[in-house]
């Protein structure tokens, strides 16, 4: 879908002196304003921008609260607690930035369960999805250092928890976990580098985003058919077309993200991270963040050893390999036909998949107890089941339905006896490709 | 793929009644499993909701417990006085509320520690010296800093409550389980608990069947001066929507606040909807 050519004709003095020197704005024009993406882009394809936009706000947001913050054991909880005080609109920055977090990981879950249902990762955007993935990661790695921070029980007893798995791993694992630690508890040096790289690795997930965007700028948005771009009639400008609905959709995630900032500013967290860290107090329960549950329920399943591998260690390498299965997608999918629109099986499957998330997010909540454990484990099955078996078994023995010969011809047939009049109706469906 | 599809159903079936049967084996009174073993009251507080406000008098009324009742106990560290403010005192009341107290400041020129009237600037100072002395007073476990308590305090709601709690914007878990706990005493265990020695029963406790705290209050014991009812039922009242001010001030701005935000919101977004289908008017997708 790149054009090949550039349609940027500088017309003021100083473009055209930029131009010859350092063409940005014919990079930003060719990005962002003459970009041609497909016309039948719908909102879930806005997540894209509404993900720059949270981490653009995580980072301002994050940078003003670490003015403020004090990364030692003694001082976080207290320095927190200033700024929800006595900080200037220190309240909304710190509840922008926790609830940021969430926010942004709900982002990324529609994104990636967008490109799962569109089978966006088929060639060619399996480096793009593999990108994707590499993000998913770093946030993962970012908020859960994120969340030590506070130095509240939940921060402290999350942190022992997590960086606990590590040890499962044989003969480094130790090593590893004293490595993150910086000790053999978690304590002041823990804190201090999860500090540093919590500040550290947004500006990586930035690094990463631009890899993602070149990526996608050079083979093009997928779109809900699934059919690659063939003509100038299946495309639209990126400006304004995609911009504006890119921008009401930002809106619309912003207004839910408004309601939690402000009305339920803790309901995302847990009251316990309101309690001061004490290394001799467990909680009841230790929970991580909503976005990690289904994780820690897949790795709370695995209750038995299964030859040479103690249940620690396979609950960990199943945890691991639940984010593995994401990466290997694009090779998962046996599947010629992308969109699950036109894949009946694959569009129930998915859906289950779904379904199958959202009660393995749930059972992380509750305590790894008695039919708790049991459907943990079905959930389990299920979830690597998806992976290993629907994904290259669907796409073999599926019959999909009649997928339209483009784009144009897909949103012609969509838009039948509608009062739309399309720009591309005289243009004859290209066959090539 | 019938085959797949109804073992998978099978499944399901096998999983929500194994959810069914756990929900059951919960239930037995002399040895409970689950806590508190009767779930906190909704009260309905005058801060809740998208319009919330504190009730000043009745935050005046919630220090005057907590002053007189439960600061004899617990600490209240982050709390400063010059923030009573905002519970309608003017600042020359605040200046004598804080000269009351004594605050242990120092070192002087001289190298001692002494101690001075307290000024708005101090914040409450703890009944005991460090959180040791504070559990060696108690039987042995020290009575929690109530700064944040309301926000530290919050008894799991359960599907599908959960997801009701997102549109009745239920903020109040901690200020329900507060008053719950506080009004939650002089119940008789069921017959065969056994209750631990130097404890005291409470079905309303989120960790256990009894806890360390006797019942605090008691009607009359601490002296209203607005003719509100001297009730143990009042008192809890007042004093866990003061422990809610106490742990989030700020909560009138951020609500005011937030209703502004919303309506922006709204506004910008219907405009740059409406400009969204004037762009895309003439382009099928």
């Amino acid at each position: 879908m790149s054009e090949g050519h550039s349609t940027y004709t500088p017309k003021t003095g100083i473009e055209r002196w930029f131009d010859a020197r350092m063409p940005l704005p014919r990079l930003v024009y060719d990005s962002f304003v003459s970009y041609p993406v497909p016309r039948n882009l719908n909102y879930m394809w806005t997540f894209g921008g509404i993900l720059s936009i949270m981490l653009v706000a995580q980072i301002l947001t994050g940078i003003v609260l670490a003015m403020h913050y004090a990364a030692d054991t003694n001082l976080a909880f207290g320095s927190v607690e200033k700024i929800m005080r006595d900080v200037n609109s220190g309240w909304l920055l710190r509840y922008m930035h926790a609830n940021g977090a969430s926010f942004f990981f709900i982002a990324v879950y529609m994104h990636i369960f967008r490109g799962l249902y569109y089978g966006s990762y088929k060639a060619p955007r399996e480096l793009l999805w593999i990108l994707g993935c590499i993000i998913y990661l770093l946030m993962m790695a970012t908020g859960f250092m994120g969340y030590v921070l506070p130095w509240g029980q939940m921060s402290f007893w999350g942190a022992t928890v997590i960086t606990g798995f590590f040890s499962a791993i044989p003969l480094v694992g130790n090593w590893i976990q004293q490595l993150l630690l910086g000790g053999f508890a978690v304590d002041n040096p823990t804190l201090n580098r999860f500090f540093a790289l919590h500040y550290l690795l947004p500006f990586m997930i930035a690094g990463v985003v631009v890899l993602h965007v070149w990526a996608l700028h050079v083979v093009g948005q997928s779109n809900p058919t699934g059919i690659e771009v063939k003509s100038k009639t299946d495309t639209v400008a990126f400006t304004p077309y995609a911009t504006i609905k890119d921008a009401f959709g930002m809106i619309v995630f912003l207004f839910i993200f408004a309601y939690f900032i402000f009305f339920l500013p803790n309901y995302l967290g847990h009251p316990d991270n309101y309690i001061v860290a004490n290394p001799l107090k467990t909680p009841a329960h230790i929970v991580p963040e909503w976005y990690f549950l289904p994780f820690y329920a897949i790795l709370r399943a695995i209750t038995f050893n299964i030859g040479p591998i103690n249940s620690k260690l396979g609950g960990v390498l199943c945890m691991f390999g639940a984010i593995v299965m994401l990466f290997l997608v694009p090779w998962l999918d046996t599947s010629k036909v992308r969109s699950a629109v036109y894949r009946p099986w694959y569009k129930l499957f998915f859906w289950l998949f779904v379904a199958d998330a959202i009660l393995l997010g749930w059972l992380g909540s509750q305590p790894a107890e008695g039919s708790y454990v049991f459907m943990a484990q079905m959930a389990t099955l299920f979830y690597f089941a998806f992976f290993l078996i629907a994904l290259p078994v669907l796409g073999l023995i599926e019959t999909p339905r009649r997928v339209p010969n483009s784009i144009t011809e897909a949103v012609l047939e969509k838009n039948k006896g509608g009062s739309g009049h399309p720009v591309g109706a005289t243009a004859a469906p290209e066959t090539k490709g | 793929m019938k085959k797949i599809l109804t073992s998978l159903a099978l499944i399901g079936l096998v999983a929500a009644g194994g959810a069914a049967f756990a929900a059951e084996e919960a239930h037995n009174a002399a040895a409970p499993t689950h806590f508190p073993m009767e779930e906190p009251k909704e009260m309905g507080w005058s801060f809740t909701g998208p319009f919330g406000t504190y009730d000043k008098a009745q935050l005046q009324r919630g220090l005057k417990v907590y002053k007189e009742v439960c600061s004899a106990c617990h600490s209240m560290n982050l709390v400063a006085f010059r923030t009573l403010t905002d519970l309608g005192y003017s600042e020359a009341q605040v200046k004598s509320f804080a000269a009351s107290y004594t605050i242990h400041d120092g070192p002087n020129d001289a190298g001692e520690m002494f101690d001075r009237p307290g000024k708005p600037s101090d914040y409450f100072p703890a009944p005991f010296a460090n959180v040791e002395a504070a559990a060696a007073a108690n039987g042995g476990a020290a009575p929690p800093d109530m700064s944040l308590l309301a926000k530290a305090r919050g008894v799991e709601r359960g599907f599908p409550q959960f997801v009701f709690d997102i549109f009745t914007q239920y903020d109040a878990g901690g200020p329900d389980y507060i008053h719950s706990l506080l009004t939650g005493f002089d119940q008789t265990p069921p017959t065969g608990m056994v209750i631990p020695e130097g404890t005291h029963y409470n079905p309303h406790f989120m960790s256990g069947v009894s806890l360390k705290m006797a019942k605090p209050l008691s009607d009359g014991a601490v002296t209203y001066d607005d003719g509100s009812p001297q009730t143990v039922d009042q008192y809890a009242r007042d004093v866990s929507a003061f422990l809610m001010w106490a742990a989030e001030p700020h909560m009138e701005a951020r609500k005011k606040t937030g209703v502004n935000v919303l309506f922006f919101l709204l506004i910008f977004g219907g405009l740059v909807y409406l400009v969204k289908r004037k762009v895309w008017e003439g382009v099928a997708h």
